[in-house]
């Protein structure tokens, strides 16, 4: 026969705990969030002997059942719940063999709500090394329970914790520990109001009330009529709790647990002593994130071209082998452009992931909380937001995904605020493209203008993000866990099948969580892009083919194709073996394919200009021209509000030049010149004003998607959007006034 | 004037007198920052804060501002 049973997995942080779920699930897991918070929530199934098939779930890590935080309410909240669905059967407590009378602590508590429960103690392969013997059988009479000693990482004893799991209705229920000698007259009174409850199960709600939030009180006991206890009092009684429980726990260890203490020491304090060291520790984190920059930055850059040309050779495939139509382009230039914006930035957030989970898995993660920490403090942050911020400078998506680690509501929440203020990636493009334009040449102490400017860019970013942090700091009104308590756990060799499934688990909540509102913008993007409702669009064919035969081409065409001609020419002189007719001919046939390509993409330029975004981009002229820009530089911003770099093909459409020449775009973006002034268009105003532009303004509907995810809400991604755009529009205008 | 966490230098040990019950972080309790229990510095960050302890056999940092919370009887070693 085969029946469903709920397994419920919690333990301390640090105990492997992860680790068993990846074993006992496999790839059979599901990561979601539970309803409304953004406390992880990740489900698994797994199989068991005698065809019981278990619905695993992975509580998040936790100390005890005493709530300070929204992670550790989601597992009280689920013991106090017997209606809840996924209420466990069976509890498996995941503990570590070095810290196990700490988590026994955790264990107890579990035990006194008579929930059967089993002890997994990990680690064991590290047992001779500490110097650790162990009495499993005297642990299990004393504790009343089943134990498996296991160890992930030497892949031993899985089938027994799978064992033990079927086997869960032998499991005693009886509790540990009598909590109410801490106070008898307090829970004699209990007793009498509640009758037919469990006195610990009472006490755990009252304690979670006082201390954290309350509770939805649907199926659990409602106690809050039930207040004779103050606030410290009550505090004062889990303390007197805690003793209890670890006089408990001392007295069973001392027979069934020894450490001999001169093996213990050694590897651990070395390392420690060298990576919070002053300045060793510092000049490492440097290296480690110098490597991880390197990787985002620079090594993903082959997969993401990769990607990108694959994207635009299937683009071009569907629309030479499909009829031509609105449907084709819908899926060549809408629906696959739009994938291609989401696949791209798989290998920047595999990455990441990948060195994050390594510098968790490792233990290194807290210690660079530790450097961290004093330096973040004046601007309302914690060490934690080092790494999500530095990363930001590679690109905000990953970077706002990695706050998770964050377990501070509030500080997490600035962290992602102003993440996107650090210099990403995409605003590079335009940086340089503009920083090249406007720029002078020339050097200042050996150091060029431009790296300067390019320098002072990523300062700006910098600065940009501590000091919103500092004011969201005051002013947002958000209660939460002001107090700072870091486990700096053993340093241990990362486990790869942990570390491959964080960024397997990583990559798919991006694809497919932010993964829809980016292709659902993109169309939209799209659509109003190569659309019209006027006649100049509909019949932009004709009337740019009528122009030029009328006109010619535009001015900048005329030259460029001479210009090419001139070349082609002289490459074919030099290649001797060519009569004259054959050099007129080969001359006419390139200059027919220069022409016929001029004419495209005078025609995407005209199309563009009198698309809905063009129309769009006319209108919203007279906001931009206060800083300095035309309607062609507008259309461009908005496009970017897409993803930066777009900036860049933007101008190259509306310019009609090839989108491939970087250097064919600077050329003819530097010939552009402003109708009102006669000025270059790009001059020094008005190219420090659209870089200031791009430094502050939320132009990355990604980043939206994720922070939509992440906050699990609309509010704080518009918050962003509205607030960093104007912000980055009065700087804008304020530059370009000077500096006019 | 008392004694704190704070007081101990690198690699002193100390036994726990007493803790701000009613300030103190519950976490900190049941990581073991309860009286009588011995505490170790390990490491102070170079800014001076925050502080790396080993109570009770776990390893933890905490704040300067926490650490003064917990009064201690510093071990001199022999």
């Amino acid at each position: 026969m085969s029946k469903n049973i709920n397994v419920a997995l919690i333990g301390n942080p640090n105990t492997g705990k992860t680790s068993v779920f990846n074993q006992l699930t496999g790839l059979k897991q599901k990561v979601g969030n539970y309803p409304g918070i953004t406390v992880e929530k990740k489900e698994g199934v797994c199989k068991l002997p005698r065809g019981v098939k278990a619905h695993i779930l992975d509580l998040p890590g936790t100390y005890s059942l005493n709530t300070t935080s929204l992670d550790e309410s989601v597992v009280v909240e689920l013991l106090l719940n017997r209606n809840d669905k996924d209420f466990p059967d069976v509890v498996v407590v995941i503990s570590d063999v070095e810290n196990l009378k700490r988590n026994l602590l955790l264990f107890t508590q579990i035990k006194d709500l008579r929930i059967p429960a089993i002890l997994v103690i990990n680690m064991a392969d590290r047992m001779r090394r500490k110097g650790i013997t162990l009495d499993v059988a005297l642990l299990e009479k004393k504790l009343d329970t089943k134990i498996a000693l296991v160890s992930m990482r030497k892949n031993t004893g899985i089938e027994k914790i799978k064992e033990l799991i079927a086997d869960y209705k032998n499991l005693s229920t009886k509790p540990n520990v009598d909590t109410t000698v801490i106070a008898p007259d307090y829970f004699e009174r209990l007793k009498k109001t509640f009758p037919n409850e469990d006195l610990y199960k009472l006490w755990l709600v009252i304690t979670q009330d006082v201390n954290f939030m309350p509770i939805e009180k649907k199926t659990i006991p409602d106690t809050s009529s039930f207040s004779t206890k103050s606030k410290s009092e009550l505090k004062r009684l889990q303390q007197k709790e805690t003793i209890l429980r670890y006089q408990f726990i001392n007295g069973i260890l001392k027979e069934a647990y020894k450490v001999d203490l001169k093996v213990a020491r050694g590897f651990r304090a070395t390392l420690d002593k060298i990576l919070t060291h002053k300045v060793f520790g510092y000049l490492i984190f440097f290296i480690i994130l110098l490597t991880i920059f390197q990787a985002i930055y620079d090594w993903s850059s082959y997969p993401m071209d990769f990607i990108d040309e694959q994207f635009a050779a299937a683009s071009e495939w569907v629309k030479d082998s499909l009829p031509p139509g609105v449907f084709t382009n819908l899926i060549a230039e809408g629906i696959l452009a739009g994938i291609g914006g989401i696949v791209i930035f798989i290998p920047q957030i595999a990455f990441l992931f990948l060195f994050i989970s390594l510098l968790e898995e490792s233990g290194y993660m807290s210690r660079v909380v530790f450097l961290m920490d004093r330096v973040m403090r004046p601007f309302g942050l914690s060490g934690k937001s080092v790494v999500p911020l530095i990363s930001g400078t590679a690109c905000a998506i990953p970077a706002v995904m990695a706050t998770r680690n964050i377990e501070n509501w509030k500080e997490r929440l600035i962290t992602i605020l102003v993440t996107p203020f650090t210099t990403c990636s995409a605003r590079l493009p335009v940086y340089l493209i503009i920083i090249a334009l406007v720029i002078p040449e020339g050097r200042f102490i050996g150091l060029s203008y431009q790296a300067l400017t390019l320098m002072l860019l990523y300062l700006i970013g910098f600065m940009a993000a501590l000091f919103s942090a500092m004011i969201l700091h005051k002013i947002l009104d958000i209660k939460s866990r002001s107090f700072f308590v870091i486990e700096m756990p053993n340093y241990k060799l990362p486990l790869l099948k942990n570390v491959a499934y964080t960024v397997i688990e990583k990559t798919k909540s991006f694809v497919y969580g932010a993964g829809k509102i980016i292709l659902a913008i993109s169309i939209v993007l799209w659509f109003l892009g190569s659309n019209g409702y006027s006649d100049r669009f509909t019949k932009a064919e004709d009337l740019v083919k009528q122009r030029i035969s009328e006109k010619g081409f535009t001015v900048y065409n005329q030259e460029d194709i001479s210009k090419k001609m001139e070349a082609y020419r002289e490459t074919l002189e030099d290649r001797q073996a060519m009569d004259r007719s054959q050099l007129l001919d080969s001359l006419a046939l390139k200059k027919d394919s220069l022409e016929k390509r001029a004419v495209r993409q005078e025609i995407a330029s005209f199309k563009l200009e009198n698309s809905y975004i063009g129309n769009i981009g006319k209108a919203i002229e007279p906001l931009v021209k206060p800083l300095g820009y035309d309607w062609k530089i507008g259309i461009a911003v908005l496009t970017s509000f897409a993803a930066r770099e777009v900036f860049v093909g933007t101008l190259a459409t509306i310019y009609s030049v090839g989108n491939d020449e970087e250097e064919t775009i600077k050329n003819r973006m530097a010939a552009e010149v402003n109708p009102g002034t006669d000025k270059p268009l790009f001059n020094l105003a008005s190219g420090i004003s659209l870089l200031l532009f791009y430094a502050f303004a939320m132009q990355c509907m990604s980043t939206l998607a994720v922070v939509k995810r992440e906050t699990n809400s609309w509010k704080w991604p518009l918050a962003q959007l509205s607030i960093m755009s104007t912000f980055a529009y009065i700087i804008a205008l304020v530059a370009y006034q000077i500096l006019k | 004037m008392s004694t704190t966490v704070v007081d101990l230098k690198m690699g002193q040990r100390g036994i726990i007198k007493e803790c701000a019950d009613d300030i103190l972080p519950i976490k900190l309790l049941e990581l073991g920052c309860l009286p009588g229990n011995e505490i170790e510095m390990i490491q102070i960050a170079p800014l001076r804060d925050p502080i790396y302890v080993n109570v009770n056999g776990s390893h933890i940092a905490i704040r300067r501002s926490t650490a003064r919370l917990i009064l201690v009887d510093i071990l001199e070693d022999a």
